[in-house]
């Protein structure tokens, strides 16, 4: 049952992905981009980690996404033409990476598959996940979580900065 | 210690004179007179110190001190060095005096009298030498004033090349020189003469085996492997055969410094050392035969040409080379003594002749061609009379202390065996072909029509005092030379050797005879052919055509060498440079660059401006990372 | 769990890859941003795999600051691009040669 879901889960992201970057209308590679992300969202339920999952989907699709839409939307974009000069190159390289990692992977899967096959310990079921995420973040990294807060705020400055009229232009 | 005065008066003269001549100009004979005078008053204080036996040995300075070599400083006076000193004194006093007229009103005056002073300072320290790094120094510093004052009118290249030839045939000498002192260095484990002397017992017997090193047999003694390569450096520097081809080129420099580098002094040097050495000669039969021969063969040479050349200068020069070749062989044979005797004499009256050629130069408005000579005997009678003097000196006419030397020096070869009998007879007949070419210049020169150029003609008259008075010196002294008993003199640093003084008996009275009349026949031959007969010369020279020819081409030895040596070497140089130079280093050199360039010029079709370009490439990278985590 | 973890980090690559080859091979910055965000998704998924897998929470930590600075990373980019539009009219990023030699 679980490796169905899986595989389902599994299948529609990697074709999402591909519609993402083959499609020529940037409305449809963001559409496209959106039901990835949910599946993503449906796989994180999978593996416990449901406040994952909603926090995927609220900032990713709720807020990312939204974001992107709206610009193409302001900059009104048309199909583009067709792919760059790099499109073999990139393809093949896509692959080489792609078989590198499978190899990375069956090299150390002895130990690996091993060790978790056996222990496969569940994560503990007494507690929400947000509940122990959050006492996780508040203790342990709370830190990186107040560096988090900077980082959101140099983006915002930054995002207001950059996009206001004249910015880019010569004084003239 | 005061002797140590002696050198280097002159070597303040030259620090002075060459840093301040272009101040001092004309006024430079006030420094450089005195002090060459002060040194000749020197040497005759060690004159009177040495005559009484006494040896003086003077250590003036260690100049390194590396293991098993000591680099010392240091003066050694003995009979021998005196008379080399008072014989470069004297010379260089009257040369300096008579400079002052010769080169009056040019412009290289302060820079000519520095160049000498600077060669006084460096015979003067070359005879004094206690060991033998110090002579070796002070016989590449002569050589380096030979060039500088035979370039001295370097503006014509005729002088400049043949300063470089001096220089180039010299160090050929030098070479050799420096390897004979190698030698002593390891075999004796010092280099003092002293120290050298001291051993000589021991060292005596030894052999080297010169193929030992592939395996062959060829036993030489040590003693005569050093002596060779010694005597390899006196050739180059006293002319002798084949290396005496500089000598005759040398007469472009000013005639002064003719006078007294290539009369008197610096080619002297080569048989002042071959005598000073006399005790590791003695050891050495072979070496000694080799050097005998080698005089011998320069003896004939020199004489041969010098019956043909049409150059005044160039006669005496090949004159020169001839009394040089007599002085070499006599050492050869033992006679130390004589040969030093006739170095003396010769010493006065070369410089003599050579000074009173310079009168006529002067005289002609620098004319040097013979056949455009001719009857100044009356217009010059002060350096007519000197010059006859000097070719009877030469000639070895009786009463002039030439025929005592000449006489001396025949005896005591004929008195040395079989191959010094060969030689004698050989000598003699040099000593007729001398007293014929010396003759023949006189006659040509001064007797007889008037050949001068026109223009030149009516201007001739007697060079000023300070070029006559140097040459009244030198006359005096080419007659009383004979008379002040020089042998005895010399005889003590030759102990062992043969002794001086008259010989008695038979041979000599033969050998002085026969000396004599070799003279006179050579006078009467050079009288009869040039003054009674005046077309017998080129009669002469149309009938003996190809000995003519030998002759006056200098018996074609530079056209040899530079067939052999001069020409490949220069296109060896040549295609050295072309082949490798150009081809291979400059092109290694400059193909880096192009290469450097050529991959600047690649490199920067990386940088396309295009963000996506960056990306592949950091991809690229990524990749071949992973790869070689995975697969290495 | 019966799925393996290397199922997830296949998953995972493939995802990584696709997201790579977008970047490479696309001309609109837009749709190169959205690949890069793809790539980051691909991170993600591997680490809450892992986090699953090991029983350590701390890779969902992780995940979560992926996350939060992926939402500034995009904020910025598309301030830049629309910066960029309004000077050149044009999102193609051939038209961006500014670093040309």
């Amino acid at each position: 049952m679980e490796t169905f879901v899986f595989f389902y889960f599994a299948s529609i992201i990697v074709v999402t992905a591909g519609l993402v970057v083959a499609l020529k209308n940037p409305v449809y590679s963001a559409l496209a981009l959106l039901v990835m992300f949910f599946h993503v969202a449906g796989l994180f339920v999978t593996l416990h980690a449901e406040f994952l999952a909603i926090i995927q989907i609220l900032v990713y699709a709720g807020a990312i996404l939204v974001l992107y839409l709206f610009v193409v939307m302001l900059l009104n974009l048309k199909r583009e033409e067709h792919f760059h000069s790099q499109l073999i190159v990139g393809l093949f390289l896509g692959c080489v990476l792609f078989a590198e990692a499978v190899l990375l992977v069956l090299k150390g899967e002895t130990t690996l598959g091993n060790n978790l096959a056996a222990s496969a310990a569940p994560i503990e079921l007494t507690r929400g996940n947000t509940e122990s995420i959050g006492e996780l973040l508040y203790s342990t990294y709370l830190f990186p979580f107040e560096v988090a807060s900077l980082i959101l705020l140099v983006a915002m400055v930054g995002a207001v900065i950059l996009t206001k009229k004249g910015i880019l232009e010569v004084k003239s | 210690m005061v002797y140590a005065l002696i050198p280097l008066l002159p070597l303040l003269a030259f620090v002075v004179l060459g840093l301040g001549g272009h101040v001092i100009k004309k006024r430079a004979h006030v420094i450089a007179v005195p002090a060459v005078v002060g040194s000749f008053l020197l040497s005759l204080m060690a004159l009177n110190e040495v005559a009484s036996g006494t040896v003086l040995r003077i250590p003036l300075y260690t100049w390194a001190n590396s293991g098993d070599l000591t680099i010392t400083l240091g003066l050694f006076i003995d009979q021998l060095t005196v008379a080399m000193l008072l014989l470069v004194t004297i010379v260089s006093s009257l040369v300096h005096v008579y400079t002052v007229g010769y080169m009056h009103g040019e412009p290289g005056y302060a820079r000519f009298f520095s160049n000498i002073a600077l060669f006084t300072f460096s015979m003067l320290m070359l005879v004094m030498s206690d060991n033998f790094l110090q002579i070796f120094v002070f016989w590449e510093a002569v050589g380096l004033c030979s060039y500088l004052l035979i370039g001295h009118w370097y503006e014509r290249e005729s002088a400049r090349a043949a300063a470089t030839k001096a220089f180039l045939v010299n160090r050929i000498g030098d070479f050799g020189f420096m390897v004979g002192i190698l030698l002593v260095f390891v075999t004796f484990g010092s280099l003092q003469y002293q120290d050298v002397f001291s051993q000589l017992d021991q060292v005596a017997g030894g052999t080297v085996n010169l193929l030992g090193a592939i395996g062959g047999n060829w036993e030489i003694s040590v003693m005569t492997m050093i002596c060779l390569f010694l005597f390899v450096g006196a050739v180059g520097k006293s002319a002798q055969v084949p290396l005496h081809v500089w000598l005759p080129d040398a007469m472009e420099g000013p005639t002064p410094i003719s006078a007294l580098i290539h009369a008197a002094t610096m080619v002297t040097a080569g048989v002042f050392m071959v005598a000073r050495l006399a005790p590791l000669y003695n050891l050495s039969p072979v070496a000694m035969d080799v050097v005998a021969v080698v005089g011998g063969v320069t003896m004939f040479l020199g004489a041969t040409i010098a019956l043909t050349q049409t150059d005044i200068k160039r006669v005496v020069a090949y004159s020169t080379l001839s009394q040089l070749g007599y002085m070499m062989m006599a050492c050869g044979l033992g006679a130390y003594v004589s040969g030093m005797y006739h170095l003396l004499t010769h010493g006065a009256f070369k410089a003599l002749l050579f000074l009173g050629c310079g009168a006529v130069i002067i005289a002609l408005h620098h004319e040097q061609d013979m056949r455009k000579m001719g009857g100044l005997k009356d217009k010059l009678p002060v350096t007519y009379w000197t010059f006859v003097i000097g070719s009877l000196a030469l000639a070895g006419f009786p009463l002039t202390a030439g025929f005592f030397s000449k006489d001396a020096l025949l005896l005591s070869s004929w008195m040395s065996g079989g191959l010094g009998q060969m030689l004698t007879v050989l000598g003699l007949l040099t000593a007729f072909m001398t007293a014929f070419y010396s003759f023949r210049l006189v006659f040509v020169t001064f007797w007889g029509e008037s050949r001068v150029d026109p223009d030149h003609a009516g201007h001739i008259h007697e060079p000023s005092k300070t070029m006559t008075v140097p040459l009244l010196i030198l006359a005096v002294l080419s007659i009383l030379a004979g008379y002040i008993g020089i042998p005895e003199f010399l005889a003590p640093a030759f102990s062992g050797g043969e002794s001086g003084g008259h010989h008695e008996g038979a041979a000599a009275t033969g050998i002085m005879v026969a000396a004599t009349a070799m003279g006179i026949l050579g006078i009467a031959g050079a009288y009869f052919v040039y003054v009674k007969s005046p077309g017998l010369p080129d009669r002469l020279a149309t009938q003996w055509q190809s000995l003519y020819q030998l002759s006056l081409n200098k018996w074609f030895v530079d056209e040899a060498y530079d067939r052999t040596v001069v020409t490949p070497t220069l296109k060896m140089a040549d295609s050295l440079w072309k082949r490798v130079d150009v081809a291979v280093i400059d092109g290694a050199v400059n193909g880096v660059a192009r290469t450097v360039a050529w991959g600047g010029w690649v490199a920067r079709l990386l940088q396309s401006g295009q963000a996506q370009n960056y990306a592949l490439a950091m991809t690229v990278g990524a990749v071949v990372i992973l790869g070689a985590l995975i697969f290495l | 769990m019966d799925v393996p973890v290397s199922y997830y980090v296949v998953l995972s690559g493939i995802v990584f890859s696709i997201g790579l080859v977008g970047v490479l091979i696309r001309r609109n910055i837009i749709i190169i941003l959205l690949s890069v965000e793809l790539m980051l998704n691909a991170t993600n998924i591997n680490f809450v795999a892992f986090s699953s897998y090991l029983g350590n929470l701390s890779g969902q930590v992780f995940v979560f600051f992926a996350l939060t600075v992926a939402a500034a990373e995009v904020a910025v980019g598309l301030a830049i691009i629309i910066a960029l539009y309004r000077h050149s009219s044009s999102i193609n990023i051939d038209d961006f040669r500014l670093l040309k030699w």
